[in-house]
């Protein structure tokens, strides 16, 4: 069983050197494994010292919470159980969370949907607590393929919201993910998403720093609200009358309160900036005809049809944005200056990137919006269909 | 009543929104701009030096004996207060009162606008209150008050309070007690 008092300056409990966020993402030596997407969070947990992880299976992620686990029988992880279903798991997360441990969670599509009350509570607490969603298809009919509708509904709930596009992506972000959400300026949960079974299920390279060195402890006590102790029981303001009054006084708590949690979200822009090395990264051509504007797996098939546009002439760029929420709308409108056509692929059918960038670009771009492709149920994103639609606005020889 | 804020519709002004964050480590902010720690100092004793019912309220984090920075922290202020010539309210829990506070001896994040009305205090000092409380707090005066508002923080600082210092420990609070001094000496009071 690990504990925190086996801890020293120098050494986390399982005996790991703690070294600087810095260090371990920036500078500490790597070497290339091959790996799934499950098995590299296994691989950032284990260089996270983390006190808590809560589970529950439910696909495409059920793997990664068993290999969580599995770092709990390691020596690890300080604490793994089993909720009893999402809705507990996600409580349970809370719980931990506000007890002053570094936590984390994993689920995915209908696993998200019945958790759903817990997340903005998450947010309204202040809780630093990491959920790795696998995105998956939601109901109905029920499915358990390839599609981010999820996370859709989860763009208000007040959490910071990133998604990796790749094996390599998801390693470092779930790191970084930590750090970020602990700043004391920040101090709200995130949720790192990857699209299910794309990422989490396929094999890649992956580079890895040595897993004897990790991430320090989260201080608890620097924290933007007390951890509870026998004074403070859990959400005590939860219980506290103004939740029960109908006056000015509450809702001006309630307003005020909330825009705090955004705020905070905003607060996270520059240590993203940092830590993902930008909130967007860009691809192609400086100045381009043509612009896809993706996050996931999507920016992974621009990236393809952006290969073949450049040869076939057509200026071009792919810009993939790493944060959902905060939202990069200043990157974005940078980053898509002087395009025509700006396409958004997505892999769900109603559009959320699409109406996020539009949001984001209206009255302050010239550019033709455009959603599509859109696919959806576990389709895959052919080269092909990218460049069909493309084809109805650019010729294309 | 609140004026509208650059947030929409919400009568609450939300310095994010007009793009405003914490201060970089080792910088302090005087309204929209980013300033040296020591300038910040400064203007913040001018300030509470010159304002009608200038006070200070401490937090929960330094009116009770959690460490021995805490004990430290609340010598200072006493001290400091005595410099400033502020009273001191303290937020000493972060439950709202009801069915009323008593506005002449404490003062709530929740509704903190109830204790700067009844005082007519004109600028403040946070210090020691928990950030989110701090911030849910400053947000509403910020609104509903034509207080100066100034956080002393431990931590990253805040950037709804109109001065903001970061980095607030013990050692740092006993700079700006020297500082204040000079200060008062400048304006002979």
């Amino acid at each position: 069983m690990t504990k925190r008092s086996d801890m020293t300056a120098e050494k986390n409990w399982s005996g790991q050197k703690i070294v600087s966020p810095d260090y371990l993402l920036f500078e500490a030596p790597r070497e290339k494994h091959f790996m799934t997407g499950s098995e590299v969070v296994k691989e950032a947990m284990k260089r996270c010292t983390v006190d808590a992880s809560v589970s529950y299976p439910i696909t495409p992620q059920s793997e990664a919470a068993h290999l969580i686990g599995e770092l709990w029988a390691e020596g690890y992880i300080g604490t793994y159980f089993r909720g009893e279903n999402e809705f507990g798991v996600m409580s349970e997360v809370a719980g931990c969370a506000m007890a002053g441990s570094r936590t984390v969670t994993t689920t995915s599509g209908p696993g998200t949907l019945r958790a759903m009350e817990n997340f903005p509570m998450w947010s309204g607490t202040r809780i630093p607590c990491q959920l790795i969603l696998m995105a998956r298809g939601i109901n109905s009919p029920l499915t358990i393929q390839p599609d981010n509708l999820e996370v859709s509904f989860l763009l208000e709930t007040g959490c910071m919201i990133w998604y990796a596009e790749n094996v390599q992506e998801l390693f470092d972000m779930t790191i970084a993910a930590f750090i970020v959400a602990e700043k004391p300026d920040v101090h709200i949960p995130i949720i790192t998403a990857v699209d299910g079974f794309f990422v989490s299920h396929t094999r890649e390279s992956v580079m890895l720093p040595a897993d004897d060195i990790a991430l320090p402890p989260y201080d608890p006590y620097a924290a933007p609200l007390p951890p509870i102790d026998s004074e403070m029981p859990p959400g005590r303001f939860l219980r506290d009358p103004f939740v029960m009054k109908s006056n000015y006084i509450s809702y001006a708590t309630h307003a005020s309160w909330q825009w705090e949690v955004r705020s905070a979200a905003d607060r996270s822009r520059k240590y993203a900036k940092h830590f993902l090395k930008g909130l967007v990264h860009t691809t192609g051509d400086d100045v381009a005809d043509v612009v896809f504007v993706a996050c996931g797996t999507a920016s992974h098939q621009a990236k393809e049809a952006h290969r073949e546009l450049a040869k076939l002439g057509v200026t071009c760029k792919v810009v993939k944005l790493r944060t959902i929420r905060p939202f990069p709308t200043e990157e974005l409108i940078e980053a898509t200056k002087g395009a025509k056509y700006i396409f958004v692929p997505e892999f769900n059918v109603t559009g959320w990137l699409y109406n996020e960038v539009v949001k984001a670009l209206y009255g302050r771009s010239e550019s033709e919006v455009i959603g599509k492709p859109r696919v959806a149920g576990g389709m895959s994103m052919p080269v092909e269909e990218i460049l069909k639609e493309v084809a109805n606005f650019v010729k294309i020889d | 009543m609140a004026n509208l804020g650059p947030a929409d519709y919400s009568p609450y002004p939300v310095a994010t929104y007009d793009g405003l964050y914490t201060p970089d480590e080792g910088k302090a902010m005087l309204l929209t701009e980013m300033v040296d720690e020591e300038v910040a100092m400064r203007e913040v004793a001018r300030v509470m030096l010159t304002s009608e019912n200038a006070t200070i309220f401490p937090g929960p984090q330094v009116l009770y004996a959690w460490s021995e920075e805490a004990k430290k922290k609340a010598t200072l202020i006493k001290e400091m207060s005595e410099v400033l010539g502020a009273k001191m309210i303290p937020m000493y829990d972060y439950r709202p009162k009801y069915p009323k506070i008593d506005a002449e001896v404490e003062i709530n994040p929740n509704h903190p606008n109830l204790t700067i009305w009844h005082n007519n205090i004109k600028a403040c000092i946070f210090i020691g209150v928990h950030c989110h409380y701090a911030n849910v707090a400053l947000k509403i005066i910020r609104s509903e008050t034509d207080c100066y508002t100034i956080g002393m923080c431990a931590l990253s600082g805040h950037e709804d309070a109109m001065a903001t210092i970061r980095d607030q420990h013990s050692e740092d609070l006993a700079k700006f007690i020297e500082i204040a001094k000079e200060v008062k000496q400048e304006l002979g009071k």
